[in-house]
């Protein structure tokens, strides 16, 4: 555990150069995110979703998708960079620390920043008035599962490919698709069947339906658990991919 | 410490990769506070070796010991009490010289005020000290290497692991790391490194091995290899034609031994001045000729037949 956090004092150190201008981009993206989809798309769409304005519809999506990208980001150049070619993996695992608390500490790096990321977003979404419940903060704990079920796999990925234009792949035929069609926009239920399930499948949608339950202060559309276990089970098997890529490219 | 008991201890150590034998069985023992080196060309098996060592390579077979612990079940443990200065630098290029340090500290467990101390001593020490401040991006070669190898002392390790200290640095910048490392020496850590380079080999370590194609084929201190596997003096010759080789035959018998490489050809004797008389006897003219003592280099090329450097 010491180690662990070692290694994410050690992230945290290099995050204190560039520290300012990510907050900013925290604050401002959601702004332009709220004037833009919020007050500009939402003037077009009448009536709202299920009975929603499309700004409180569409920021609870926002959220989670904005949260994901950020994810994806801190999990793909810099894991391939730390093995490709600054390599710092390697003098880590030179040190006394085992394969679990470099990738240990790298992710919790990682959450940090997703909860970061988040946190000035609901006070945005806040000010627009667009959040309608206190559970609007357990939105937090979702979105560090979120970025923690998208962040494992995507550091085993990371750390398996030995080129950065595999990482491109990844956004184009993941990033992309997922944050279109995860009903972030619109409601899934909108698309025929078989992309529903698609939009089912992804982690994103179940970090959507509960942070839309939370800001709204409704139920979600699924079981609650339901998308707890299912984003704790990507997870889980994120974790075990990843520890294994570690374990085989730091001690072989 | 076990007094007397090797730091470092192998048996029929072998590491293969699939079915590439990067170590073939090699056997050797490092005491405390001596300095000692691998010496073979690229490929031989000798930062496979160091790796083992640095318990960041599982051992195929054989029986190695660190530390009077085994690599396998203690890996974090032994890792805590060595340092390793790898091949190739693998600092944080945007992190500042002084947060190298501090932050790879923490990974032992070493209180932050400690390594703030320690680092501050370390880059005295290393000639970096008023770098402390400024990233490690702009640092040259030479002053990248000299701050992995304070980082590899932040723990104050029992044994420093150099895998090729001096690779890729110009002369002035080698003597500097030398000079640090001598002194380290003198402070009485144990260095175990791997060179390519025969005057690294002959400056810095006290006892050796030649590694080639993943065995040791000899032991010893640079002076007895060299005074084992060579004669006292070798003289050069470059002659003016497409092949050196012709000229073994004429210069058969100067000497106990003739080499020929693609650019000269060496003659081993035990006086210098005296062969190449006799060289002038025989009506040869080589293009040019050089007198000089035998160094490991030449203790590679009779185990081997090979050069280290190519």
């Amino acid at each position: 555990m010491t180690a662990t956090l070692a290694v994410f004092e050690y992230h945290l150190v290099g995050y204190r150069r560039t520290w300012r201008g990510s907050v900013f981009g925290s604050f401002l993206l959601p702004l332009l995110t709220m004037l833009g989809f919020g007050v500009g798309v939402g003037a077009y769409i009448a009536g709202g979703v299920g009975g929603v304005s499309y700004l409180d519809y569409v920021v609870p999506g926002l959220l989670a998708s904005t949260v994901v990208q950020v994810t994806m980001f801190e999990t793909t150049w810099p894991v391939l960079g730390n093995f490709e070619w600054h390599k710092i993996y390697f003098g880590q695992a030179a040190a006394p620390l085992r394969a679990a608390d470099i990738l240990g500490g790298h992710l919790v790096f990682v959450l940090f920043r997703a909860v970061l990321c988040a946190a000035p977003f609901l006070l945005i979404a806040t000010l627009f008035g667009a959040v309608h419940s206190w559970w609007a903060l357990a939105t937090l704990p979702v979105v560090a599962l979120l970025a923690f079920a998208v962040a494992a796999p995507t550091i085993a990925y990371s750390a398996t490919v030995r080129s950065d234009s595999y990482l491109a792949l990844l956004f184009r035929f993941a990033v992309l698709p997922m944050s279109l069609f995860a009903g972030v926009f619109f409601p899934v239920e909108s698309m025929p069947v078989g992309l529903r399930w698609v939009a089912y499948a992804t982690p994103l949608w179940h970090g959507v339906d509960l942070c839309r339950a939370a800001t709204l202060g409704v139920a979600p559309q699924w079981s609650g658990w339901g998308h707890v276990g299912y984003l704790a089970l990507w997870a889980a098997a994120g974790w075990w991919l990843a520890r294994r890529r570690f374990q085989t490219r730091l001690f072989h | 410490m076990t007094e007397g008991r090797p730091l470092i201890e192998a048996t029929g150590l072998v590491k293969r990769f699939g079915s590439f034998t990067a170590v073939d069985g090699i056997d050797l023992s490092v005491r405390a506070g001596e300095a000692f080196g691998f010496l073979g060309p690229n490929g031989a098996g000798k930062s496979s070796t160091m790796r083992m060592i640095g318990c960041v390579s599982p051992v195929t077979a054989g029986e190695l010991r660190i530390l009077g612990l085994d690599p396998a079940r203690d890996g974090p443990a032994i890792r805590a009490r060595l340092g390793v200065c790898p091949q190739s630098d693998n600092l944080d290029p945007e992190l500042t010289v002084a947060e190298n340090l501090t932050t790879y500290a923490r990974f032992f467990g070493i209180p932050r005020k400690v390594a703030r101390a320690r680092a501050a001593e370390l880059l005295d020490f290393v000639q970096l000290g008023e770098r402390a401040g400024s990233k490690v991006e702009p640092l040259s070669g030479g002053m990248k290497r000299r701050l992995t190898i304070a980082r590899a002392l932040i723990n104050e390790p029992e044994v420093v692991l150099l895998d090729e200290p001096t690779t890729g640095l110009d002369p002035q910048a080698r003597h500097l790391v030398w000079e640090r490392l001598f002194r380290l020496k003198q402070r009485g850590v144990t260095l175990v490194l791997t060179t390519h380079y025969m005057d690294e080999a002959e400056q810095l370590c006290d006892r050796l091995v030649v590694m080639d194609a993943g065995r040791i084929v000899a032991e010893g201190s640079p002076r007895d290899l060299i005074a084992r596997h060579s004669t006292r003096e070798v003289v050069e010759l470059r002659f003016l034609a497409e092949s050196q080789e012709v000229f073994v035959d004429k210069l058969a018998g100067i000497g106990s031994r003739v080499e020929a490489l693609p650019d000269r050809v060496l003659l081993y004797v035990d006086d210098g001045d005296a062969a190449v008389a006799t060289v002038h006897d025989r009506a040869l003219s080589p293009a040019s000729v050089l007198v000089r003592r035998s160094s490991l280099e030449d203790v590679f090329l009779h185990l081997t037949g090979r050069t280290l450097v190519d």
